[in-house]
């Protein structure tokens, strides 16, 4: 087997052990820790089905970030979007025959990887050139926005400038999969992307990237407001009853 | 008038550049030994107050859901920076609330993550040391808790959730504020924050009495622990004889006594406020709640209302039901607890009270949405009732409203300044540099529609504002009680 398919196939599967069980232990946490008083921000949604919408809302259309700052807004918006168009794209490697939408959503990608890339930009600009948002960053606020920019500009070469051999790559992948391992195209743009993809793989559960689970137990945007009409008490609390 | 630099209002708000360092040096002064124990925490700085203070902020992480995901879940955009009152109106970046998040999280992230262990100079973790204690001190006392920015965050980051757990973390290690743990202690050893015993709490009712029978020629009463009454009032101590919180009070006497409704205030839960939240201790909350439980059960009464306060109002609505329920001993007819401006509305509604609204003919109103009332509770049946019941109320009591502008009102309210545990003269710099952004907006009202008054639902909001507007230009009794409009309106005698 060829040196570069074993270090690869091996990063990929601690990658993914590491991205799989970090999220796994880190929700779970979140999910056992206890949210003792109900503090939503108000006004909050009076049913659970109500504030299922406003997750959905907060998820899909960054609501309150739309409220608080149009260029945040919309920079973030293009990264966030333009990044699962993307990854949605990716599908194709990882699928065999392709899912139909899968194959539907190939030119959109395409696309997406600008609009990804310049919300990249937008975000960073704003980091270094807002002196309140260059005051809260710190060294791994930008190496965050180097790796992602890194991620989209290799992926882009690879379509636009030196194109990679995506058979051997698919066969690659699906091997890892089905643990029958195929050779990886040993191509240096393609290894140094899927180098950075790993890396943002194995930071994913130690790092701010964790805003993407964390976003769904955020007690302020999760909580019906009914505490009139239910108590809500948590086990800790419960124990000073008695 | 002050030793500081009172900022100038402009004519549109401007996000000053930041100028790092500048209100560093505000601190409140720190809880003598007494008042530290009577709340259980040590009487000062503990010998290991580093391992002490690291310990309790693993067991915080443990036991609150929002400090543990909040801690993990910024990315540092920048959406909340320009959120803050106090940055605003100080431009001194820790009062940005990331920043202000910051003096906590790098401390968090030093000790309880994998980054701040390994790699603590690339996240910007540090070690707990005494500076940054002294930050802490100085920087969690000049956020009011006001959950602003919280609007704002994608996540739904809620500052007060960090400040009062650094706020805690600090009462643990002997490092209490004065103010607020002094003020509790008043209320475990008398009742109320401001120390006041039953038989002057009983004069000054009388006094009162009197005062309304004197200007309306009608002996409306404002009755103290009566056994029976139908409803407990519960009020913050302040309605009983600061301005204009007094003319709420006797307002809500009014109504009570236009309702027909029997009602009592107690001498054991003489206080509505509950500061055990500002420091961020739930025992602490929890102990004061349950004051207001057992004057409910021992006078008898079916219903509990609350004054016009806007944290008690938070406490009361949100986590009453928690920290003292379940209230099965009352009238389920009613939510448990209601506030004062949902009678009152009630009463509109069903033209129970009459209301003569040129009797505050002589004012031309705004209102001022109470932070803890606007972001962390609500009125009635529906979402936003709270912005919407005291406007009615105060409609009903007279001819001429306007509101401020939309960016400063109902959920994206700026704080009077005063609020969190804030309202002390030994912060007077930061409570004048905080309200810039409700002057700015009252401004804008005064010029262009001439209101000459603005009413509030929250006693220390009008606290804060009779010693602040006097700063900015305006007269000091430009503040008024909601209750205080309706007390002016309402038509004595006429419903019996």
């Amino acid at each position: 087997m060829p040196f570069w398919t074993i270090v690869y196939a091996l990063l990929f599967y601690v990658a993914t052990a590491i991205l799989i069980g970090g999220l796994g232990y880190r929700i779970r946490l979140y999910a056992k820790t206890p949210a003792p008083l109900k503090i939503p921000t108000t006004p909050a949604p009076v049913t659970m089905q109500g504030v299922v919408l406003r997750m959905f809302r907060e998820v899909a259309f960054f609501e309150s970030l739309f409220r608080s700052n149009k260029w945040i807004w919309i920079f973030g918006y293009l990264f966030h979007f333009g990044m699962f168009l993307v990854l949605a794209r990716h599908l194709r490697y990882f699928t065999n025959p392709v899912w139909t939408w899968v194959d539907l959503i190939q030119p959109f990608g395409m696309y997406a990887a600008f609009a990804m890339v310049a919300g990249l930009a937008g975000l960073w600009a704003r980091r270094v050139l807002v002196d309140r948002v260059r005051y809260i960053s710190a060294l791994s606020d930008h190496l965050m926005l180097a790796l992602l920019m890194g991620i989209a500009l290799t992926g882009m070469s690879m379509d636009y400038i030196s194109h990679t051999d995506i058979v051997s790559l698919k066969a690659f992948f699906l091997g890892l999969m089905y643990f029958s391992w195929q050779p990886i195209p040993e191509d240096p743009l393609l290894l140094v992307h899927l180098g950075l993809v790993a890396t943002l793989m194995i930071i994913f559960p130690v790092s701010k990237l964790l805003h993407a689970p964390g976003v769904f137990f955020s007690p302020t945007r999760n909580q019906v407001d009914n505490p009139r009409e239910q108590r809500h008490l948590a086990p800790w609390a419960a124990e000073l009853e008695k | 008038m002050a030793d500081f630099e009172i900022p100038e209002l402009k004519e549109y708000p401007v996000i000053p550049t930041i100028q790092e360092g500048v209100m560093a040096h505000s601190k409140p002064f720190v809880a003598k030994e007494e008042f530290q124990q009577a709340l259980g925490f040590p009487g000062k700085l503990v010998d290991n107050w580093q391992q002490v203070a690291i310990d309790k902020m693993g067991e915080l992480s443990g036991k609150y859901r929002s400090l543990a995901v909040f801690l993990d879940s910024c990315v540092k955009c920048g959406a909340c920076t320009d959120k803050c009152h106090y940055y605003l109106g100080t431009s001194d970046p820790k009062n940005m609330p990331v920043a202000r998040q910051d003096l906590y999280r790098k401390v968090y992230r030093r000790y309880y993550t994998f980054a701040g262990k390994y790699f603590p100079k690339l996240v910007g973790a540090t070690d707990l040391t005494k500076e940054v204690l002294d930050d802490w001190y100085s920087y969690f006392h000049q956020c009011s808790q006001c959950r602003r920015c919280s609007v704002f965050c994608p996540y739904g980051i809620d500052t007060a959730e960090i400040s009062m757990a650094a706020r805690e973390v600090m009462d643990c290690i002997g490092v209490g504020q004065k103010y607020c743990n002094e003020i509790i202690a008043k209320v475990y050893k008398i009742g109320n924050n401001l120390g006041l015993p039953e038989p002057a709490l009983a004069d000054t009712l009388e006094g009162l009495e009197e005062d309304i029978e004197d200007d309306t020629g009608v002996k409306v009463r404002l009755p103290l622990d009566e056994k029976g009454a139908e409803v407990l009032l519960v009020t913050p101590s302040a309605d009983f004889f600061a301005e204009p919180h007094v003319d709420g009070l006797m307002g809500y006497a009014k109504v009570f006594h236009e309702s027909g409704i029997s009602w009592t205030l107690s001498s054991h839960a003489s206080e509505a406020a509950n500061f055990g939240m500002f420091i961020g201790s739930y025992e602490n909350m929890r102990k004061v709640s349950l004051r207001i439980r057992e004057a409910a059960l021992d006078l008898g009464v079916k219903r509990i209302i609350f004054g016009e306060c806007g944290h008690a109002w938070r406490v009361a609505y949100s986590f009453l039901n928690t920290l003292a329920g379940p209230f099965d001993f009352l009238d389920p007819k009613y939510p448990v607890p209601q506030h004062i401006m949902e009678f009152t509305y009630d009463l509109i509604q069903r033209q129970a009270i009459t209301l003569d609204k040129s009797a505050n003919d002589d004012m031309v109103l705004t209102f001022h949405d109470s932070c803890n009332v606007a972001r962390a509770s609500r009125m009635g049946p529906m979402p936003g009732g709270q912005f919407i019941l005291p406007r009615e109320v105060i409609k009903a009591s007279c001819n001429h409203f306007y509101d401020m502008p939309q960016d400063t009102i109902h959920d994206a309210t700026f704080c009077c300044g005063g609020g969190g545990g804030l309202l002390t003269d030994d912060l007077m710099e930061i409570r004048v540099k905080g309200a810039l952004p409700r002057m700015e907006a009252l401004k804008h009202v005064v010029e262009n529609y001439g209101v000459t008054h603005m009413a509030a639902i929250c006693a220390i909001c009008k606290s804060q504002f009779t010693k602040v507007l006097p700063y900015y230009g305006f007269k000091m009794d430009s503040i008024v009680s909601v209750h205080q409009l309706v007390s002016n309106a309402i038509v004595l005698g006429n419903k019996q």
